[in-house]
């Protein structure tokens, strides 16, 4: 039996809002299916499941927010311990348990992913606060605890409900507006960022001119709905890039710096009437500029009807922000935890450029790198940067 | 006896003599039983002074064997006769055993009800003493595991004024627990003093902030504990269990449902134990009702140690119970 729980999707996210249930009772899913909306701070995301298996029970209605973590619906597994009902699946089941230890790629690829989702910790509420809450009609997330990190006491509900009563404060603090709790959340990733990862700061002006004259000189040959923007040779950069330097790759974790093999580019995408976004481009070092391309349209024009999968939320490896494209001469980012860099492209413009004692006119743009100074140091940084330059001179290689 | 005389100045020691001599006055059936409780006058001279009042017939000095004097009481009470054994420590009464368990404990199912053993055994239990690990165990959580007796733990003058009769009218098997620090426990009694109930757990003190369970000799420091708890504005009910078998959680889970924290105070072990047995029975029927987790002041996991220091740092003292509920209050607000 598969436990399907509230997936983390993102270090920020507490609690879930279940929008829909694509699945019912006795249906068969396959890992990666899609099989619930929910609604988070950041807008509705598709959830998908990571096991193959039939749906056992649902057991969270819709319309319920529930805590990251929390049970959501059991499915029976091909070899799973199906102890809840062996006899039904018993002959659907036995020739696809020889099936399951040859799915090996993308089970090592969630199993990394997987340290983002037990980072977001559960707030621990008493028993007995919990069911008061629930007699007085407070939503439990709504209620702080006394001081940060204890655990939620009938005291905590006690005194929401009393702020309620009173007419002062609503029980529920949090505005029901997605931008609003967007805020909330941002507020708390950055605030959590700032507070306790040690940035340090890296810039190098890039000389581009080759890069964006083979991206334009490719667009060139291609039909307009098939060309390549500016920043997609980038993406694919700075991805190559990180290979050579892993440590930049990953997340920092219980005290420790845990490297992912995979490149998963969050890609910064500001959200209509405010707000961020920085889902992944799963798998980004092994993607083309085409494919990339293709993935970056497709995950902006999700972003923006807010259709997001879990999976993208929950598994960047690492973020780039492309602010130049609004006209800034250099980003110095926020990690967005437990990340442990953020990679920013600046404006691409014209300048004055010295090569070979002449001051000649060359496609600059200033890229910058801020990193977590415990999983990594301002030398590996640079020889990131300048990894990410040497690249960026032979754009032929980048295809 | 006059029920508006004034109230009587004894000791705990005393007041179980008087419910010996009330049952050996009652019913001719009764009779006493044990290790040196003639002509010696029992080892905590509870029994003083009995031989020469009611006769060789009826207070009979028996030989070291546990097994031997346990088992012929289970069969005068099997024949008719109400005995009064007792066992001079619980550490010994591992010897009987055998005769408690599958006897004592066993012979009204295994026969049909045929048989009732309305027999009642008295112990002594507990540490503090310095009489090193042999003599100084709490076993009285061990013996409310088993299905067919009843186990009280009398640890006020009126509980070991009362209990006993209460005990000999009942037709199953009874042990009487006495934690002997408890002998030399000075106070109070009603002149007409008299059988009380053995069902229900007492609450001694009332309180709103947190619920202290405990029993037999532990509860006077806890009652300690509650008075300092009091002074920093902490206000602590404080549960006397008195039998351990049949657990009274009625009484504990009213009082929880009040101040939803909760301290267990038990000279036994943990493991395995009464203590245990406590908060397993919270989780299944008021886990809703709690808002910290519960927390157990019990011995330390090593046989009674002789060395005094040692001893006392072993069993459950009025800081340790002090810490434990401030820690229950304060770190779950």
């Amino acid at each position: 039996m598969y436990e399907f729980r509230m997936p983390s999707l993102g270090a920020d996210m507490e609690a879930g809002t279940l929008v829909e249930w694509l699945i019912k009772t006795g249906d068969t899913v396959n890992r990666g299916q899609v099989v619930a909306v929910v609604e988070t701070q950041k807008g509705a995301v598709d959830v998908e499941i990571w096991e193959d298996g039939t749906v056992d029970k649902i057991v969270v209605e819709t319309g319920r927010k529930v805590p990251v973590g929390e049970l959501l619906a059991l499915l029976r597994t091909p070899n799973g311990a199906s102890s809840a009902a062996p006899e039904k699946s018993r002959e659907d089941t036995t020739p696809q348990s020889v099936q399951k230890p040859t799915i090996t790629n993308t089970e090592s690829l969630h199993s990394e992913a997987a340290p983002v989702a037990t980072l977001s910790v559960r707030q621990r509420v008493s028993p007995s606060a919990r069911k008061l809450a629930e007699e007085r009609g407070i939503d439990i997330a709504s209620v702080q605890p006394s001081e940060a990190g204890a655990a939620i006491s009938r005291a905590d509900v006690e005194r929401v409900a009393k702020m309620g009563a009173s007419g002062s404060v609503t029980a529920k603090p949090i505005p029901p507006d997605w931008h609003s709790q967007m805020r909330v959340a941002i507020a708390a990733a950055m605030s959590r960022s700032k507070r306790e990862i040690p940035h340090y700061y890296l810039a190098t002006d890039i000389d581009v001119t080759r890069v964006v004259s083979w991206i334009e000189s490719e667009n060139l040959k291609r039909s307009v709905s098939d060309r390549i923007l500016p920043v997609v040779p980038f993406m694919r950069a700075v991805s190559m890039a990180l290979n050579e330097v892993p440590e930049l790759n990953g997340f920092w974790i219980e005290g420790e710096s845990r490297p992912s093999s995979a490149v998963h580019l969050g890609m910064a995408i500001s959200m209509r009437g405010g707000g961020l976004v920085a889902p992944a481009i799963h798998d980004s070092d092994g993607k083309g500029i085409d494919q990339l391309m293709v993935d970056l349209r497709d995950l902006v024009t999700r972003v923006r009807s807010g259709r997001l999968r879990s999976s993208e939320m929950s598994d960047p490896t690492v973020t780039f922000t492309n602010l130049g494209e609004k006209g800034v001469e250099g980003v110095f980012g926020v990690i967005y935890p437990p990340q442990v860099a953020i990679i920013g492209l600046g404006k691409i413009s014209e300048r004055p450029w010295v090569e070979g004692g002449q001051v000649v006119v060359r496609k600059v743009a200033t890229i910058t790198l801020a990193a977590d100074h415990r999983a990594s140091d301002g030398h590996r940084g640079g020889l990131f940067l300048a990894a990410l330059d040497r690249l960026l001179q032979e754009p032929e290689g980048l295809r | 006896m006059n029920p508006l005389a004034p109230p009587i100045t004894t000791t705990y020691r005393d007041a179980m003599r008087m419910a010996l001599r009330e049952a050996l006055k009652r019913d001719p059936r009764v009779f006493l039983m044990g290790e040196d409780v003639g002509r010696y006058g029992g080892t905590y001279a509870v029994t003083r002074g009995l031989l020469d009042e009611f006769g060789e017939d009826r207070i009979r000095d028996t030989p070291l064997s546990e097994s031997v004097f346990v088992g012929a009481g289970i069969g005068a009470a099997m024949n008719g006769m109400l005995p009064i054994v007792e066992v001079m420590t619980c550490n010994f009464s591992l010897l009987a055993l055998d005769q408690i368990l599958n006897n004592a404990a066993t012979l009204r199912h295994m026969s049909g009800g045929q048989f009732s053993i309305p027999l009642v055994i008295r112990m002594a239990t507990g540490a503090g003493r310095q009489l090193a690990a042999q003599h100084s165990h709490s076993f009285e959580g061990w013996y409310a595991h088993i299905p067919g007796i009843k186990v009280l733990t009398p640890a006020t003058i009126e509980d070991a004024r009362g209990m006993l009769w209460t005990a000999l009218m009942d037709p199953d098997p009874v042990i009487i627990f006495e934690n002997a620090l408890l002998y030399n426990l000075e106070g109070n009694l009603a002149a007409d003093a008299g059988p009380v109930g053995i069902d229900r757990a007492i609450v001694r003190r009332t309180g709103d902030d947190l619920t202290l369970v405990t029993y037999g000799g532990s509860l006077h420091k806890t009652i300690q504990a509650a008075e300092r708890l009091a002074g920093q504005g902490i206000s602590s009910e404080v549960i006397d269990l008195r039998t351990l078998r049949p657990l009274d959680m009625e009484t504990v889970l009213e009082s929880l449902a009040k101040t939803h924290r909760m301290v267990i105070i038990d000279e036994g072990w943990k493991s395995g134990s009464l203590s245990a047995e406590i908060m397993a029975r919270v989780m299944e029927q008021a886990f809703y009702d709690l808002d910290a987790p519960i927390e157990r002041v019990c011995s330390v996991e090593v046989p009674i140690p002789y060395a005094r220091h040692l001893e006392q740092a072993a069993i459950p003292q009025v800081e340790t119970i002090l810490a434990a509920a401030l820690r229950t209050v304060k770190n779950h607000v």
